[in-house]
């Protein structure tokens, strides 16, 4: 008897081979599809530098981790499973898919290598595939449009909602799954009525139940159904691959580059420009991103890649606090800047000044560079660095709020924020009590194995300035043999860096540099997570950093330092991770080992702990800063601390004490909550 | 001998307080010289107040124009070029309107000029030693005039006794004829006034007032709550209306209101005398600041050392458990 | 429009800690740091920002010696078009009117519209602005926080006055303004900025390059001298509360209510 007739050989009408359709429906969308990825490729050829083909190595791992094994998606648990199914599934399809599109010039065709049992194998799993991905799809268009969970919302100033093209999308692919199995169930259907031939299909799955309801229809309805499903798949499919590049699904096509592409090493600043060394950046014309085109082509592959799902604002501290930046939205508008300004027709725009087009000054401020963002984005989006260039350019054209500049010129002046005087930044040491039991090495006058390196909030904070004392006393404990720098140190500048404030922070380095390295210390200690940062990621040529977490824990492991037991036992302890030692530098575990080796000491945890700490507000120039917000970083930390039921909030960085501190006042929870400084609870466990 | 002239500003026909003060900088200068008060504007309002100075002045000159309605530096300039003698000395208080007026006036007079004076400590030959302040109040120094063609002096007003009342009974001598050619290629057109806020600090018998030491925008909060325990009102030095933390209407000081409240507490305020120029009357005065040598522990009643953002909730917890 | 903008190295009063030298009769200089005077800043910014509506250009003046050019330097990275340093010995020791002397023959070597000083500097006089304009007989208006450009011929004016109000002026051109802060807000000169004009030339100007006879200007032409700096006697002052925390404010409780204060 005969087989249903394929779309290869099918003549509609009984004149109209089909084939023709098979065959100019993918040249004119490959074709399309070419000439639409030439457009969008055009800004990236206008971009500045950038370097990316280091570390092979760590970005084949970062492929197969954060791309293949999709391992940021899981931390919104329902849509990251949805995700992992769709992603999937799309992986598994895609050589069905391919095939498709040759049967429909070739009838029968099998890939090569799919032809035996192999094929069954990836025929059996390609029908789930298809059916889980469309149960997926059912329920995302659900959540999307019925749930509307909160973080896809658009706020007013950003312009219309985005969930019609979310919920577009998740229609295509519907369709595409749908298609594809009816396609197959209608030639089985087909089979098993006129033939009487039965196959072996997956249980359950889509193409199964197809064929089920199709077992009483006419031959001729289901050849007219077979050819109908193909011509729909084939159309949905090339429609779909050229509406990929038109928006947030870009990301379907670029997210294989993207996580290839994606920093390697954390922590750090990149440089003013890639190829341009240190010393040749006054050679430069301009600095920083004030165009679209200043963008490094990289910044502007993150662009297209965003799949909008929000998970970095949701995450980022100084959008929960009100103030005006939404990671999400600096994205989509540079993304849809790229799209308006480079169109698929017509002539290509001169790019404005951003800070004047699309973004706003205070926007660019309002970032603590805490990285939270570029943590949780499944993508490898990265944001710290563009907010920094972003910065750069400001500063370049002298555009910086007047509350940062009086800091930076005292920087400038005295190598401190505060303006205070280079001669008085030991005088810490001199404070009476702690002269008369301990004397500090000055590093340009005796020699040590270690640098104890201050930094300026503790060196002239008042009341930080108990921080240097304590690490001393715990250093002295422990059997290091420490000096400072005294006035020789300048501020590390780990914030003037970040605010854009190149050369300043050039100059200081340099001074730093000169110091440490005249010193002759063969290794680095601080207090600071700040400097510790500064000095471990973006200096260069420094004997090794360690936090005062990290030396604790070591002695207290070696057995060189012990703690009493714990000397407020109906306290409740959480430790707060500073995003300078923990996200940064993952540094999570050495403060808890520590607070874990005090006998009875009561520990819980946040739930927003390591690497989804919530920032106290920022340190350095941040303090300075006098943002537009709601309410405060510290006081929603101080709060989240309340409900994990803790007293005491400990923290191992002078400024989220400094933060968390007032929050507290803010928060009017004096008498309910308490901030402690790490060294303020070692020190006084100290036997 | 010594001619000593004081020039006495006014407002709606009262002369300021600083016109009382004259006397007793003159005696510092030189008991032994004669001093009299000018004064200069037009119609009922000048003659008001010329009147009220034959009380306190043994001489009055008054000068009578049109143009000299509103006190317009420029004009009033030329005024007094005409009508002071040679060798004269001028005093003007240390205001917006004394440096705009005597700067000029002292070149015009080719008498030497100093200003913002605190003090005098006398004439030695033609010279006259005073004392005044440098680097917004940090520091003080001794300066000397060549006083032997006349000087034009500006004196901080708040720093000399004032006279108590009028004893004197005054000649008020009508110079109108003397001033000379008024016109001037610089014409007074307004004053707009300062925004009225929402908040009226003159009319408040407490004042919890804010300097530098608030640190923050933010922290400003506990200082409303402390006005609140307290019943009082917020106000501010001028860095606080410059960041643009509170309104204008809300500043203490010569640019700002003039208060005269019973209490007043000096939170993290250091004491310049421009903030301390609209502190009027008797307050009493409670003065909180981290830093033992600020300038405000001279003027206050009561002094704490202690750092505001603390002390603040304490204090407002201990008033409201009261 | 053609400004001239008068600066002035000042020591900075927020970034320093002033003591008295060992002589007891100047200040101790040595950790002193200096930038150009807070007021003049704001008038070089409101100078730029007028060019730049209306074209023109900004020169701004000092005079000192070799290091106050780098306050030059620093105006003319922030967006001024030239500098003119005026240096020489017999300068040294001018009151305010000698330096009005010198300053008032520079401006006559040039065509200016418009002459900007800040209100005052460090000594708190806020003097040269007001003799300039009367050596040369410019009018004149102080604390200014306003300009308005009417025509090439006229501005208008507001002047800072008591009470936070605003004295508004007409004013023909050429005039001399001096400058209060908060008029605007000037932009940030970065360590890039100023680099970029370090090797810009700032012609030097000695008392004969201006004519000026040296018996006018310097100590010589002083009629008005500083003596000495010290630090007055503080007499009584406050009663300072002492004690903890909980005693002091027990204390001030009962004084506050003694005053009529709760």
């Amino acid at each position: 008897m005969s087989s249903i007739i394929g779309p290869a050989s099918y003549q509609l009408f009984g004149i109209f081979p089909t084939a023709i359709l098979s065959f100019v429906l993918p040249v004119i969308g490959i074709g399309l599809f070419a000439y639409i990825m030439t457009r969008r490729i055009a800004p990236l050829v206008r971009a500045a530098p950038d370097n990316r083909f280091d570390h092979i190595g760590l970005r084949i791992k970062s492929l197969v981790v954060v791309w293949l094994g999709q391992i940021r998606q899981p931390r919104y648990m329902l849509a990251g499973v949805l995700h992992i199914v769709i992603f999937a599934g799309f992986l598994i399809l895609s050589v069905r898919s391919i095939s498709l599109v040759i049967i429909g010039l070739s009838d029968g065709f099998v890939l090569p290598g799919l032809g035996g049992w192999l094929g069954h194998v990836y025929n059996f799993i390609k029908d789930y595939a298809a059916t889980f991905v469309l149960i997926a799809c059912i329920v995302a268009a659900v959540r999307r449009g019925i749930y509307k969970p909160k973080r896809y919302a658009v706020p007013e100033k950003y312009g219309k909602d985005h969930t019609a093209e979310a919920v577009f999308v998740l229609g295509i692919i519907s369709t595409l799954m749908i298609s594809e199995s009816l396609f197959e169930a209608s030639e089985l259907a087909y089979a098993l009525t006129v033939d009487g031939q039965s196959h072996f299909l997956a249980p359950l799955s889509l193409v199964w139940i197809f064929k089920a309801m199709l077992t009483s229809a006419s031959p001729g309805f289901l050849q007219g159904l077979h050819i109908f499903t193909y011509f729909v798949h084939d159309l949905a499919f090339f429609f779909f691959l050229c509406f990929l590049p038109l928006g947030k699904h870009f990301h379907v096509i670029t997210s294989l580059f993207n996580v290839f592409f994606m920093r390697v090493q954390k922590g750090n600043i990149k440089p003013v420009q890639h190829g341009i060394k240190d010393e040749e950046l006054d050679s430069l014309e301009s600095f920083g991103v004030k165009r679209l085109e200043d963008f490094t082509w990289k910044h502007m592959l993150d662009f297209y890649s965003c799949a909008d799902c929000g998970r970095c604002s949701d995450q980022c501290p100084a959008n929960a606090v009100g103030r005006p930046l939404s990671p999400r939205f600096i994205t989509i508008k540079a993304r849809d800047l790229m799209f308006k300004n480079y169109p698929l027709s017509g002539e290509i725009y001169k790019s404005k000044i951003l800070v004047e087009d699309i973004f706003t000054e205070d926007e660019i401020w309002s970032c603590t560079t805490c990285g939270a963002c570029e943590e949780e984005c499944p993508l490898g989006i990265e944001y710290i660095d563009k907010m920094v260039d972003l910065r750069r350019g400001m500063v370049d054209e002298g555009m910086v709020p007047q509350s940062l500049q009086k800091p930076l010129k005292a920087l400038e002046k005295r190598g401190n924020p505060y303006g205070k005087m280079e001669k008085k930044r030991a005088e810490w040491a001199d404070e009476a009590e702690f002269k008369a039991k301990h004397s500090i090495k000055d590093l340009g006058e005796e020699t040590a194995d270690t640098l104890y390196f201050v930094d300026s909030i503790t060196s002239y904070d008042d009341n930080i300035q108990e921080i240097a004392r304590r690490t001393s006393i715990i250093l002295e404990k422990s059997g290091v043999d420490f000096g400072i720098l005294g006035k020789d140190e300048k501020d590390s500048g780990n914030e003037v860096l970040r605010f854009g404030e190149e050369m300043l922070y050039q100059d200081l380095k340099q001074q730093n540099t000169e110091a440490i390295l005249a010193s002759g210390a063969r290794n680095i200690v601080t207090a600071d997570p700040h400097a510790y940062n500064a000095l471990k990621n973006d200096y260069k040529g420094l004997p090794e950093v360690k936090h005062i977490s990290q030396v604790v824990a070591q002695k207290i492991a070696s057995g060189e330092l012990e703690l009493k037991t714990c000397q407020n036992p109906d306290k409740v302890y959480v430790y707060h991770d500073p995003c300078y030692l923990g996200r940064h530098n993952g540094v999570y575990e050495a403060p808890r080992q520590a607070m874990d080796a005090i006998n009875g000491l009561t520990r819980v945890e946040l739930e927003k702990s390591r690497d989804r700490s919530f920032c106290c507000g920022g340190g350095g120039l941040m303090l300075f800063f006098e943002p537009e917000e709601e309410t405060r970083m510290g006081v929603l930390r101080v709060n989240m601390a309340a409900e994990a039921g803790a007293n005491v909030i400990v923290t191992a960085c002078p400024f989220c004490l400094v933060n968390i501190q007032d929050a507290i006042k803010v928060a009017g929870k004096e008498g309910q909550m308490e901030a402690l400084d790490f060294t303020e609870l070692i020190e006084q466990h100290l036997k | 001998m010594t001619q000593i002239y004081a020039y006495i500003p006014f407002k709606n026909g009262s002369a300021e307080d600083v016109a009382l003060e004259y006397p007793a900088a003159a005696k510092k200068i030189d008991a032994a010289a004669t001093l009299t008060a000018v004064v200069t504007g037009s119609g009922a309002e000048l003659d008001s107040v010329a009147t009220e100075m034959g009380k306190i002045y043994e001489q009055v000159i008054k000068v009578d124009n049109q143009a000299l309605a509103y006190p317009n530096a420029e004009v009033v300039r030329k005024a007094l070029v005409n009508i002071l003698p040679k060798d004269a000395i001028l005093l003007v208080a240390h205001t917006t309107f004394g440096m705009d007026i005597a700067p000029g006036l002292s070149v015009k007079m080719d008498a030497a000029y100093a200003a913002d004076i605190v003090d005098f400590e006398g004439i030695e030959g033609t010279c006259l030693k005073m004392v005044r302040q440098e680097l917004g109040g940090a520091v003080s120094t001794h300066v000397t005039a060549d006083i032997a063609a006349g000087a034009v002096i500006t004196i901080r007003p708040g720093s000399f006794a004032p006279v108590d009342g009028g004893a004197a009974n005054g000649t008020i001598t009508d110079k109108s004829a003397d001033a000379g050619d008024l016109a001037s290629t610089r014409k007074f057109l307004e004053v707009v006034e300062a925004e009225v806020g929402d908040v009226d600090i003159t009319k408040s018998d407490v004042l919890v007032s804010i300097g530098r030491g608030i640190e923050e925008q933010e922290n400003i909060e506990l200082a409303e709550e402390l006005a609140a325990a307290m019943n009082a009102v917020v106000a501010c030095s001028r860095p606080i209306v410059d960041a643009k933390w509170l309104e204008k209407s809300r500043q203490v000081g010569t640019s700002g209101q003039t208060v005269k409240p019973k209490v007043y507490m000096a939170m993290g305020i250091s004491g310049s005398f421009q903030h301390l120029g609209g502190l009027k009357g008797n307050p009493f005065i409670v003065a909180v600041n981290k830093n033992p040598k600020a300038p405000i522990f001279q003027v206050a009643d009561v002094g704490i050392v202690t750092d505001i953002l603390e002390f603040m909730p304490e204090l407002t917890e201990a008033i409201s458990s009261l | 429009m053609e400004i001239l903008v008068c600066v002035k190295r000042v020591p900075d009063t927020a970034e320093n800690e002033f003591e008295l030298n060992g002589a007891g009769n100047d200040l101790d200089r040595d950790d002193l740091v200096y930038s150009v005077n807070e007021w003049d800043n704001y008038a070089v910014e409101e100078a730029i920002q007028m060019v730049d509506k209306m074209g023109g250009s900004v020169t701004v003046v000092t005079v000192g010696d070799d290091e106050s050019e780098e306050i030059l330097r620093r105006e003319m990275a922030m967006g001024a078009n030239n500098g003119v340093l005026l240096s020489d010995d017999a300068f040294e020791g001018s009151d305010g009117k000698g330096i009005a002397t010198i300053l008032k023959a520079e401006i006559e070597k040039g065509s200016y519209d418009l002459i900007l000083t800040g209100a005052q500097a460090d000594e708190g006089a806020g003097q040269v602005g007001g003799m300039v304009a009367a050596m040369l007989d410019y009018p004149y208006a102080s604390l200014v926080n306003k300009i308005d450009v009417m025509d090439d011929k006229t501005i208008k004016v507001g002047r800072e006055i008591e009470g936070g109000n605003q004295e508004m002026n007409e004013i023909s051109l050429p005039c001399v303004l001096s400058i209060q802060t908060g008029i605007n807000e000037p932009r940030y000169v970065g360590i890039r900025g100023i680099r970029k004009v370090s090797s810009v030339e700032i012609p030097v100007k000695s008392a004969s390059d201006l004519g000026l006879d040296a018996a006018s200007v310097g100590s010589a032409g002083a009629k008005t001298r500083r003596v000495d700096y010290f630090v007055p006697d503080m007499g009584e002052g406050a009663e300072m509360l002492e004690g903890s925390t909980e005693e002091i404010i027990a204390k001030l409780i009962e004084k506050l209510k003694a005053k009529g204060g709760l």
